[in-house]
């Protein structure tokens, strides 16, 4: 193979060169696609740093980015050409190549209007990646149910969130390899946002389930589960208290199941369902839920392996796809103390970069994090240890570059 | 009165919690999420985050290796897809194997795949797989457009008919018996239905890509009541749509034509056994079954596979076989799922390929092989792509 051919076709083999995808130069013909957006051969992905440890956790992001095989290679005195000729199997590639769009939008600080949410709408519909930290929606009504990231969900459709709950090698809690995935129905359900108060002193919230919406996430469930491999699928309900509402679900979810016969489908009320995850985790695979339930289960198990701070998520919507931690919590508390966790929003980032194909750069990142956890010895305070959120991104840096590049 | 007013308020309110037990459908306004009266759920479609899928079904002979270069070439291109792959072993008669693609392409909607050879020695009760994919899916139209390549040489140049075969009845119902030892009928079924269905389905696309003729292939001086259906329906639909042409010929004349007077030819409309022949007489009037793409499409799924359905046996493992048909059929799947963008760049390098006649593969009398050809596809992707910095 020449050099040029193998510098092309990418170091793993897997990773296609970015100068293969087309640039959309014509307009958007109604549906029809256009590759996403590039500007030379960097991605361009949204990002929302959000409320409380959202822009130090992104910070975290972008300082891990950054850094690269180049630094390394400058400063152990190789020259260019040296590495040109492909004697030194190193890559040449800089840094990740992402470029970050950023938005600023916060309901607490009245920096959240339709102007910006239309923005960051359009950001979307250019980029399709977006990574983001939580928008923290004010206790008090002040004129609007819907919060702004629940408008945002809404707008962008993203119908399922994808949980994925592994434990961390090198930290052990009371249940240790746990490997769960937890699918919810992010846009209706509880989180309607439909409530009156006809009486005064009474009121009505409305939980609304369709037919449609509970048909789509369980297809999704299922795709899930057929394409990572799973066996089986449960779904979490309370049809014996919500017999209409939860009962749809549950029958849509069995209609669905019809289809993958291979994939085995249970379903389990959600107190028992709570119970059994505190006690016997390992008995689940796959679950799939509507919006509270999920929100609840998102979180006990994000507690089952280390807690808020060390477990990602992703949304999805039929087009857009965006990135952001497991258990979503503003953490207002630790703001400008330095000592969030970044775990979780650095495992995010890597799924983003797998999400955009970048398989070589996201199983570097998430390996260097999870050899810093495995290591043990540079933790942050909710993992038991002393280390600043910033000592724990240099540890993760520096082990970005003890990696073997090939 | 009060008595009959709690029966009628209990008996409604039994009705609702009934109805809300009951599996119907709610139809909405996406063709494929609406519920067909049998009971069955059509599922939206599977796209996530951006990404399709799609099942892919290697066949035989040389499909595996063919689905294996698409799979390659996507993967290259960077096309928001994913394949999930079923296997299907044609030699046993159990069907399982041929039930788990159905299903597979019902959750997914669209499908690639190759030919599945059929062993006439096996019992006659051993349906031939392919037709029971098109079946159960109630594929009903075969689209075939044979369209002459700039780089091939052939004997007639220019050539662009649209083959629209009927493909669920016909002679291919599978419908056969020997009430008298010696004696065979075999059932050619023509109804009314299906042949209304396929000439609407045939003059809608005319009308849409603006051919201006349609030509009804037939053999109703014979077969006066089958084929006579067949050919009133086309009539029915036909007055329908004034703005184009409608004529009709015996399925003889129409071959011989073919291979004389090709160009007379703009849209055919046929059952099924002459759309096999009349299909394979025009993708040898283009240049060989190896260039061809085909597409089967009902009301709710879409598989694409080459459109003379070659299994490919003797050259199967050579690297021989011609990729054009499976990449353009591949192409055609991109357009069904709305990326025009990848299918167009695709079939832009596809065709550039063909220009170079150093590459052609054996059936079209060159002597360069299937790899060969896909690498210069994927050279032809690269040099259109922008200028990107040195990485």
């Amino acid at each position: 193979m020449t050099l040029s051919a193998w510098r092309t076709q990418g170091w793993s083999g897997a990773r296609p060169p970015p100068c293969a995808r087309a640039l959309g130069l014509t307009a958007n013909h109604g549906a029809s696609e256009s590759p996403p957006a590039r500007a030379d051969s960097t991605f361009k992905v949204t990002m929302v740093p959000g409320d409380g440890v959202g822009p130090e956790l992104m910070t975290a992001v972008k300082e891990v980015f950054k850094v690269d095989g180049r630094d390394v290679l400058y400063a152990a005195g190789f020259t260019r050409s040296v590495l040109l000729c492909g004697v030194v199997c190193i890559r040449v590639a800089g840094d990740v190549p992402v470029e970050f769009e950023e938005f600023h939008v916060s309901e607490v600080q009245n920096m959240a209007s339709e102007e910006k949410l239309e923005q960051v709408l359009t950001s979307m519909k250019n980029n399709r990646v977006a990574i983001k930290g939580k928008i923290h929606a004010p206790m008090e009504y002040k004129g609007e149910l819907a919060s702004y990231e629940m408008r945002l969900r809404r707008k962008l459709d993203l119908f399922a969130n994808v949980v994925h709950v592994n434990s961390l090698p090198g930290y052990s809690t009371h249940h240790n390899n746990l490997d769960l995935v937890i699918i919810r129905e992010q846009t209706e359900g509880e989180y309607s946002s439909l409530e009156h108060e006809s009486v005064s002193g009474v009121v009505e919230c409305l939980k609304i389930i369709t037919r449609e919406k509970s048909r789509r996430i369980a297809k999704f469930a299922f795709d899930y589960a057929t394409k990572k491999g799973r066996g089986k699928v449960t779904a979490v309900h309370k049809a014996n208290i919500m017999k209409l509402g939860d009962g749809l679900f549950l029958q849509s979810c069995a209609e669905v199941a019809e289809l993958y016969p291979k994939i085995k489908y249970e379903n389990i009320i959600i107190d028992n369902c709570c119970m059994q995850l505190v006690q016997n985790p390992y008995q689940f695979d796959v679950l799939v839920m509507p919006n509270l339930y999920g929100n609840i289960i998102d979180n006990l198990a994000a507690g089952l392996v280390g807690g808020a701070g060390v477990v990602p998520g992703e949304s999805y919507s039929a087009e857009y796809a965006v990135f952001e931690t497991g258990a979503r919590h503003p953490f207002a508390q630790a703001v400008g103390r330095n000592i969030a966790n970044p775990t979780a929003m650095l495992l995010t980032a890597a799924n983003m970069l797998r999400h955009l194909n970048l398989e070589y750069h996201s199983n570097m990142v998430s390996e260097a994090v999870k050899r810093v956890i495995k290591q043990g010895k540079v933790r942050t305070r909710d993992l038991g240890g002393y280390c600043t959120t910033g000592d724990f991104v240099r540890a993760v840096v520096a082990n970005l570059r003890l990696r073997p590049v090939i | 009165a009060v008595l009959s007013l709690t029966n009628a308020r209990t008996s409604v309110t039994s009705g609702l919690v009934g109805h809300a037990a009951k599996v119907i459908g709610v139809a909405t306004s996406k063709q494929r999420e609406k519920c067909t009266y049998t009971g069955q759920i059509i599922p939206p479609p599977a796209r996530y985050g951006g990404r399709h899928t799609v099942t892919l079904i290697p066949g035989d002979g040389i499909g595996p290796e063919l689905l294996n270069h698409v799979r390659e070439l996507f993967r290259f291109s960077c096309v928001p897809l994913d394949f999930e792959v079923v296997n299907i072993n044609s030699s046993i008669t159990s069907e399982d194997d041929i039930n788990n693609a159905i299903t597979a392409i019902r959750r997914n909607g669209v499908a690639l795949k190759g030919n599945l050879e059929t062993n006439h020695t096996l019992p006659p009760s051993h349906k031939s797989r392919n037709n029971v994919l098109r079946t159960g899916l109630d594929l009903y139209a075969n689209v075939m457009r044979c369209q002459s390549l700039p780089g091939v040489q052939t004997r007639h140049k220019n050539i662009d008919i649209i083959i629209i075969r009927e493909n669920t009845e016909g002679e291919y119902s599978s419908l056969e018996h020997e009430s008298v030892p010696g004696v065979v009928e075999s059932l050619k079924i023509i109804t009314r239905n299906n042949s209304l269905r396929i000439a609407d389905y045939a003059f809608q696309l005319a009308r849409e890509k603006g051919r201006r003729r349609v030509t009804a292939v037939h053999k109703a001086n014979i077969m006066k009541l089958a084929d006579g259906l067949f050919l009133e329906c086309c009539r029915e639909v036909a007055s329908g749509y004034p703005d184009i042409a409608f004529d009709s010929m015996i399925v003889d004349n129409t071959t011989m034509q073919l291979v004389s007077k090709p160009h007379q030819f703009d849209v055919m409309v046929m059952p099924n056994l002459y759309g096999n022949v009349v299909s394979n007489v025009c993708a040898g009037l283009v240049g060989g079954p190896g260039l061809v793409p085909g597409a089967n499409y009902g009301r709710n799924y879409a598989v694409f596979e080459t459109a003379t359905r070659n299994t490919g046996k003797s050259i199967a493992g050579r690297n021989i076989a011609n990729p054009t048909a499976m990449l353009l059929a591949s192409c055609l799947m991109l357009d069904h799922l709305k990326l025009h963008d990848y299918a167009s760049m695709i079939r832009n390098a596809v065709f550039a390929t063909m220009n170079e006649s150093l590459l052609h593969t054996p059936d079209i009398g060159g002597q360069g092989t299937t790899s060969e050809m896909v690498q210069s596809v994927m050279r032809n992707i690269k040099s259109s792509g922008p200028l990107t910095t040195e990485l």
